[in-house]
């Protein structure tokens, strides 16, 4: 958990930085997405193996559902973004970061037994 | 006019499609699981998710219609966000459970009160444009 929400808020203000310069994202910052979205790969294995083996309160479809959920956030938002190589485009990129930001609290909180 | 989805549009339609995606998830788990705790909240989570469902795909499509679809779907949510989020705080018993909308949308950072502003801003930017036709017409007529 910690792991992706370094790494998120490092490619979140490695976008902004792009922004305010006004440059398109390149293969640095298309690598650190890579490495974050692994990662996530990493946690949905490691997620449903904890899930299984737990005692504690978890509504396990909904805590798998973000599991999942949050994979599809980086690529839609890479491919959304590279469709149009402007600052606009950069933004989504931010955006999509942002958005596993917010999915990662989420799931924390849902693996500390909160509902949907 | 200009494409509805791109430029700032790309943006917005990235954060709406990302909403379409949280409401419907949110409220087909909350009717799934126990529909019967709050029929109202739940029933509104529903109707945001069809709301941000029909903004998306407009801005998607681009187009006179989806246009004119986009404004009636951003008016309905900015009245909806409006009207969920004073009830939320007057009437609590009306809300057990929160919703995308309740309380102006404060589980996700207010967001959803921002956005229908911008969705209408955005779209006001991209309006079709109806003069230089009318214009085109009444030049072939002279």
């Amino acid at each position: 958990m910690g792991a992706v929400l370094v790494l998120s808020a490092v490619a979140l203000v490695g976008i902004a930085v792009l922004l305010v310069k006004d440059e398109t994202a390149g293969d640095p910052l298309f690598a650190l997405l890579a490495v974050i979205e692994v990662v996530l790969l990493v946690q949905l294995v490691v997620g449903s193996v904890q899930l299984s083996g737990t005692e504690r309160d978890v509504s396990g479809v909904l805590f798998v559902s973000y599991l999942v959920g949050i994979l599809t956030a980086l690529p839609i938002g890479a491919f959304w973004s590279l469709a149009e190589r402007t600052r606009a485009g950069t933004a989504v990129l931010a955006v999509a970061a942002f958005t596993v930001i917010a999915l990662e609290l989420r799931l924390d909180a849902i693996w500390g037994g909160a509902g949907a | 006019m200009r494409d509805l989805s791109s430029g700032p549009g790309r943006v917005l339609v990235f954060v709406y499609g990302v909403f379409a995606v949280a409401a419907t998830g949110r409220s087909l788990v909350q009717l799934g699981a126990d529909a019967d705790k709050a029929p109202v909240a739940y029933s509104l989570s529903l109707l945001a998710a069809v709301i941000y469902l029909v903004a998306t795909t407009c801005l998607l499509l681009g187009g006179r219609w989806s246009w004119l679809i986009a404004v009636g779907a951003c008016t309905i949510e900015l009245v909806g966000v409006l009207v969920v989020g004073t009830l939320s705080y007057v009437d609590t018993a009306l809300f057990p459970d929160k919703t995308v909308w309740s309380h102006f949308g404060q589980g996700y950072g207010f967001l959803p009160l921002v956005l229908p502003f911008v969705g209408l801003a955005w779209l006001r930017a991209t309006r079709p444009a109806t003069r230089p036709a009318t214009r085109s017409v009444a030049q072939r007529s002279v």
